[in-house]
């Protein structure tokens, strides 16, 4: 079949499965977008930034398990998706960023609109291509789907020259792969399995530390019964949440500087380790060097190589995806003669921690406490939402207070940490997941970043409800400020802003305030019930902090507000 | 322990700034790196030099794994490599030290490659040790430029 080299790649992402992509069209990219006004099976979403458009790709593959994809014309267009990139990039998401690129025989001349697209993109990528001639369309396209998607996901970058569109190709479908490099390991190694499996039955205080690779690889199954065979408590990393249900009773919720006590008290007592599609990032280890001292073994289990033995040397490592892995893991315990198990005296150990140091906030009838806000969250949703947040307090306190219970529950900037991130990445969630209530809670700060998507929720009625937790600060900057710089609090006062119910209302959608403790849960009620997109601006305490807390670099034992003193959490 | 990494890549646009690039953002490096065709058109070969005491060598290679474009990467054992680099040097020679340093090139089995009034310049191909050996022996004739082109090696047998 002979196709212009633009119709080539909506024909080869329709065959990958795309049925979505999020863009925002300019000189260069005029001839894709041509195509795509053809284009029967393939939504494009307009975005109002291309930023906005990244990270909406980026909540799409979070929610759905599918590729992401953006587009972008070239120079400002592909430069105005870079933040969203990296993101992906340091969260381990499958997307596919193409951009569009000025003719072949301007490259390098300073053209219009000439940013060196790939240049700029190459330590924040997976892969990149800067596509040479249109017969090559196909085949690139295909290959940044299987990379974006196997392994250790990540970005691919496709960068097209205006050339390339419009030259003719003659284009087959079933194209091969040309990638004699990349071979990842999915199986995990049969003794090392062993090994583990050993480690499991002989520990007397074992944990389970679980990250995001659990949720990429879909292994959330598999942990269950992995940790109810072993009896062995889960912690969860932030992008490990809602890959182990936190009403569970060897759930532990998540660990390091903002992590529970319990979780943290238990790694620091453990005496084996198991980490999964985790890479002990200094957030989740605090000081390395007193990292789960009391650990006799440490397994590692990740997709990545690389990872293993980067910042901790693990005692069993096994490389493989971590279902596959998982999975012969439970074989090989269920294989096993019945053992009494050890953990009991541990369990009990970890339920009195639980009550001793449960989650705590100071709940009074004049003031909106923020955690509250969250908790009334969880209540109303019946906690089966979509939560997306943006990045700083409101974040960490949506780890805290709202319990995840299924993968691809919780979508948030980990790695990156952009501020920006909630908006677009929600509506790309429900987008994804149109069956699901999608919540975004958000920050006033971090959503002043990438607001004018809301334009893009009215636009194509994507009816996310976005909560604006507004205390006025840059919260979490403030929070450093408070605790570690003396209370000088550079920059972080929000001194003017905008009425956001009426910003809302403004952009076409519903637009709410509320400052009281008991009109929290009808506003949730009403916006979700409006099946149109909604923003609550919750008039929450100012100078509220996130506790517990493990200052950066120390011993996450060391935390900051951990012992229950106000009020429980129920 | 300088390791000897040869590194099979794709021969493609971009895969020396890749590599480069991953080097730099790591923070590795390099003592030297020389690119050249393989036996295999499609693929070339990098001979990277890099300080093992300085960054872990098992870090370095599962990074470089990662980078789609790098086919096969082989740490080449000292003992059981052949290693060479090639130098010209280009040193003072006039009046009665051409004699002497013609002595010089004659035992270290260099060559001249070029003379004229003041100067000559020596060609050598040879492991880096020699070379360094080499260099000292012609300073103290007024070492005026020095080029080389990094080691490549080879595993033996």
């Amino acid at each position: 079949m002979k196709l212009k080299g633009s119709e080539a790649v909506v024909h080869a992402l329709a065959a990958e499965g795309c049925d979505v992509v999020f863009g925002f069209p300019g000189g260069s990219a005029i001839p894709l977008y041509d195509a795509l006004y053809d284009a029967k099976h393939l939504r494009h979403v307009l975005v109002r930034h291309e930023q906005g458009a990244a990270h909406a790709a980026d909540g799409y593959a979070r929610a759905t398990g599918k590729v992401g994809v953006c587009l972008s014309t070239s120079g400002p267009g592909a430069t105005n998706l870079v933040t969203g990139i990296a993101n992906a990039y340091l969260d381990s998401i499958p997307m596919v960023a193409i951009t569009a690129q000025v003719k072949s025989d301007l490259i390098g001349t300073d053209a219009f609109q000439e940013a060196d697209t790939t240049g700029i993109t190459l330590p924040i990528v997976k892969h990149s291509y800067l596509v040479q001639k249109p017969a090559d369309l196909p085949r690139v396209i295909h290959e940044a789907f299987h990379i974006a998607s196997t392994g250790r996901p990540g970005p691919v970058l496709v960068d097209i020259p205006v050339t390339c569109f419009l030259g003719d190709l003659a284009y087959e479908p079933a194209t091969r792969l040309d990638l004699p490099g990349y071979k990842p390991t999915v199986k995990g190694h049969t003794k090392q399995i062993r090994a583990a499996a050993r480690a499991l039955r002989e520990a007397d205080r074992p944990v389970l530390y679980v990250g995001g690779g659990v949720i990429s690889s879909g292994a959330a199954d598999e942990l269950l019964r992995l940790a109810e065979l072993a009896q062995a408590p889960v912690t969860t990393t932030l992008m490990g949440l809602g890959s182990f249900p936190e009403r569970h009773p060897l759930s532990l919720g998540m660990l390091g500087m903002h992590g529970t006590v319990t979780a943290n008290y238990a790694v620091h007592e453990c005496d084996l380790l198991v980490a999964v599609g985790a890479r002990f990032d200094d957030r989740v280890t605090g000081k390395l060097s007193t990292f789960a001292p009391q650990a006799k073994a440490i397994v590692h289990i990740d997709v990545d190589p690389a990872e293993i033995g980067k910042n901790v040397e693990p005692s069993i490592p096994i490389v493989g995806d971590a279902r596959h892995v998982l999975a012969a893991l439970v074989a090989e315990l269920e294989a096993a003669e019945p053992a009494p198990t050890r953990t009991e005296a541990w369990l009990a150990k970890i339920d009195a921690w639980k009550k001793e140091y449960a989650l705590h906030y100071l709940d009074d009838e004049t003031t909106l406490a923020p955690q509250f806000v969250i908790e009334e969250i969880e209540r109303v949703t019946g906690g089966d939402a979509v939560i997306c947040t943006d990045v700083g307090q409101h974040q960490m306190w949506s780890t805290l207070y709202f319990h995840y219970s299924f993968p691809r529950q919780f979508i948030s900037s980990g790695g990156l940490g952009t501020m920006g991130f909630g908006l677009p990445a929600s509506i790309g969630a429900k987008i994804g997941r149109p069956d699901k209530t999608v919540i975004d809670i958000s920050g006033d700060g971090g959503f002043q970043m990438t607001m004018q998507e809301l334009a893009t929720a009215v636009n194509y009625n994507v009816p996310v409800v976005v909560a604006i937790l507004n205390n006025r600060f840059l919260g979490m900057v403030r929070q450093w400020q408070d605790l570690f710089w003396n209370k000088r609090y550079s920059a972080t006062c929000v001194e003017v802003q905008p009425d956001f119910a009426k910003l809302a209302e403004a952009f076409g959608a519903l637009g709410m305030t509320v400052t009281a403790k008991d009109e929290v849960g009808d506003a949730l009620r009403t916006a979700i019930e409006a099946e149109r997109p909604a923003v609550i601006d919750f008039r929450v305490r100012p100078e509220e902090n996130v506790f517990p807390m493990v200052p950066a670099g120390k011993d996450i034992t060391e935390m900051i507000g951990g012992k229950a003193g106000r009020r429980k959490k129920p | 322990m300088k390791h000897t990494l040869s590194v099979l890549v794709e021969n493609k646009p971009g895969v020396l700034t890749r590599v480069a690039g991953l080097f730099a953002r790591r923070g590795f490096n390099i003592d030297s790196l020389v690119v050249g065709e393989s036996e295999d058109p499609k693929l070339s070969r990098m001979t990277i030099t890099i300080d093992g005491a300085e960054h872990p060598i098992d870090q370095v290679t599962k990074q470089l794994h990662k980078l789609i474009n790098v086919v096969k990467i082989r740490d080449l054992d000292p003992e059981n490599m052949v290693a060479r680099e090639l130098a010209l040097i280009k040193v003072n020679a006039s009046g009665a030290a051409r004699g002497e340093l013609l002595e010089i090139v004659r035992i270290f089995n260099a060559r001249v490659v070029d003379v004229d009034k003041r100067t000559l310049t020596i060609e050598a191909a040879s492991s880096p040790n020699k070379l360094r050996a080499l260099e000292e022996m012609l300073l103290p004739y007024g070492v005026i430029e020095v080029v080389r082109t990094g080691i490549v090696g080879i595993a033996r047998g």
